[in-house]
């Protein structure tokens, strides 16, 4: 929520007169005013939540309770926990899906017998809905007894590994990685492929070897893609849920509790309706100060 | 030197064991659910083929109706959210204002607002609305939660439009809503189709919602596959049909709209 872009639209419901005289530009009203609702209407619920007493369980308790709150979250090592496990999966599965799809565009832009439909297998996670996978990474694949990592492992004499217990948040950050690699890839391949041949091959003809031609010519290429994969993807890591809702629970202990998990299990576990909405607003700040980030240094990028 | 058949054989294995990989999982799902319970739970590929999981997931007489809100709750949402969009898109691609660029930066980010952030008030508004567990309520969550993101890819298709296109049919009398229906929606039609059917796959896949919002009534597939990471849901046939046929029809989409796809979703960036 861009401050000075929200003061704009602001400006522009209360422009009957340019409305009229513009019969086009009013219809962008209907979406702004929705999403306005959308967005300020719960916003304002959650901080007013944020300050009460207010637990569903127990109506007794009820009352301003001032920053009482937000005093009991950040004296919570959960709280802090799950901070640092929401960025260090973002962070993650940004570098590894963007530095894989990088490389990954660059391969499947090679001609090869088949490579389109390589292309089209290798892209298929992305369609695959969230629970699904991760139903499926834990039982088929991270199944310590039954998956196919530990029937591999146990046909080369090795102890299998109880992925969930031992690596919980390497093992979310692999799924989630699975089903983002093939967006990145997806994008970045169509970058790829709009690059000019003609300079890679002067480039080349004056000795440009490959490393060389990928760091120097194709990669500012990608410099826009890969701000528009960093940019969604962000959107979209930010609030992970299904994945570890599904997995772990947010287990073991809190090892895997994201901002968005310990926010739902405050709510709708615990019935903490004021301990939840604070862990909601601090979650809308994170949000907004990686959204300022983003809009500043991505966003700028892209034509409008 | 650089054509050597060495190097576009290394390219080859490269390219298959990257796609191998990443297909692997789903080839397994697949390869699973036409399992007996007993060969499931070993890893080993020679069996004899049964239809029994999907039977068995059938007779959980539920199935088809998680299907059907899945279906309703996709489609409703995206056309919803076209509706609303389609207008706004169009304002803005040919009737820009100094706003227009605020404007669209504004919406978008209003997709970082977490949806965690806000789950407890639209959770209590829907409770007191009697919203909650309805496919309406999940429609409007929908389309609004798609919105953003279908305005930006409808502007990018129609920033493309030649402005004389439509100057022209003004000229011959058109109005507003002319322009609109007879001029630029069929000129535009396959950028909002690739535009509803990534809501479609949004919307089919979302989770978070659909699991907060819904239990019995409105629950599409994505709870209904959820409710299998219980223990004693844990039939890993019947789980990976159910999966299966939960991902199937989406994933048959994606793979004939890549390019669409693609194209729309990197805000004409990508050219």
């Amino acid at each position: 929520m861009a401050a000075s872009a929200g003061e704009n639209v602001m400006g522009g419901t209360a422009a009957p007169t340019v409305a009229a005289r513009r019969p086009g530009s009013w219809l962008v009203m209907p979406s702004v005013g929705v999403l306005l609702i959308w967005m300020i209407v719960p916003l304002v619920m959650t901080v007013w939540f944020s300050f009460r007493f207010y637990n569903l369980l127990d109506p007794s308790v009820h009352g301003f309770a001032g920053l009482d709150n937000y005093t009991y979250l950040v004296t919570d090592p959960n709280f802090w926990v799950s901070l640092r496990n929401t960025m260090v999966l973002l962070v993650a599965v940004l570098v590894i899906t963007v530095g894989l799809g990088t490389l990954l565009a660059v391969l499947f832009n090679q001609p090869f017998p088949g490579r389109n439909v390589a292309r089209v297998l290798a892209i298929s996670p992305f369609f695959v809905m969230p629970t699904v996978s991760a139903l499926l990474w834990k039982n088929l694949l991270m199944h310590p007894i039954y998956g196919v990592f530990g029937v591999v492992a146990h046909t080369f004499g090795l102890q299998p590994v109880d992925w969930f217990a031992q690596y919980p948040l390497a093992s979310v950050i692999t799924i989630v990685s699975w089903e983002w690699l093939p967006f990145a890839l997806l994008i970045l391949l169509t970058a790829v492929q709009s690059l000019d041949q003609e300079q890679r091959e002067a480039a080349r003809m004056d000795g440009a070897g490959v490393i060389a031609q990928f760091f120097f010519i194709t990669l500012p290429h990608l410099s826009r893609a890969i701000s528009v994969v960093i940019m969604i993807e962000t959107i979209f890591l930010l609030t992970i849920f299904a994945e570890i809702f599904v997995t772990t629970s947010g287990g073991p202990g809190n090892a895997t509790t994201n901002l968005a998990f310990l926010i739902y299990s405050r709510a709708l576990l615990q019935f903490d309706i004021g301990g939840a909405s604070a862990g909601g607003v601090v979650a809308i700040i994170l949000a907004n100060i990686v959204a300022i980030f983003l809009v500043r240094s991505v966003a700028r990028r892209l034509e409008v | 030197m650089t054509d050597s058949l060495g190097r576009r054989t290394l390219i080859a294995v490269l390219g298959w064991t990257v796609a191998i990989v990443l297909f692997f999982p789903i080839f397994w799902m697949v390869v699973t659910s036409f399992k007996s319970e007993t060969d499931a739970i070993t890893a080993r590929l020679l069996f004899t083929p049964t239809l029994n999981a999907y039977r068995d997931v059938f007779a959980r007489a539920d199935y088809l109706s998680f299907a059907f809100n899945s279906v309703v709750v996709s489609v409703g949402g995206s056309v919803l959210a076209l509706a609303f969009a389609i207008p706004a898109a169009y304002s803005m691609a040919f009737h820009p204002t100094h706003r227009t660029r605020g404007t669209l930066l504004w919406m978008l980010s209003t997709k970082m607002l977490p949806p965690v952030g806000v789950l407890v008030p639209i959770y209590l508004l829907f409770r007191s609305t009697g919203l909650l567990d309805t496919r309406t309520g999940l429609v409007a969550i929908y389309a609004l939660m798609n919105l953003p993101i279908v305005v930006w890819m409808l502007f990018t298709f129609y920033k493309e439009v030649p402005r004389e296109i439509l100057e022209a049919g003004r000229m011959d009398g058109a109005n507003t809503w002319g322009e609109v229906w007879h001029l630029l929606l069929p000129l535009t039609l396959p950028g909002i189709a690739s535009t509803g059917l990534l809501s479609l796959i949004l919307c089919w896949n979302e989770a978070f919602w659909s699991l907060n919002l819904t239990s019995s009534q409105a629950a599409p597939l994505t709870a209904f596959i959820a409710s299998f990471s219980s223990p004693q849901g844990l039939f890993f046939a019947k789980l990976s049909a159910a999966s299966t046929m939960a991902v199937a029809p989406i994933l048959v989409f994606g793979w004939f709209s890549q390019k669409q796809l693609v194209q729309g979703l990197t805000f004409g960036a990508v050219k």
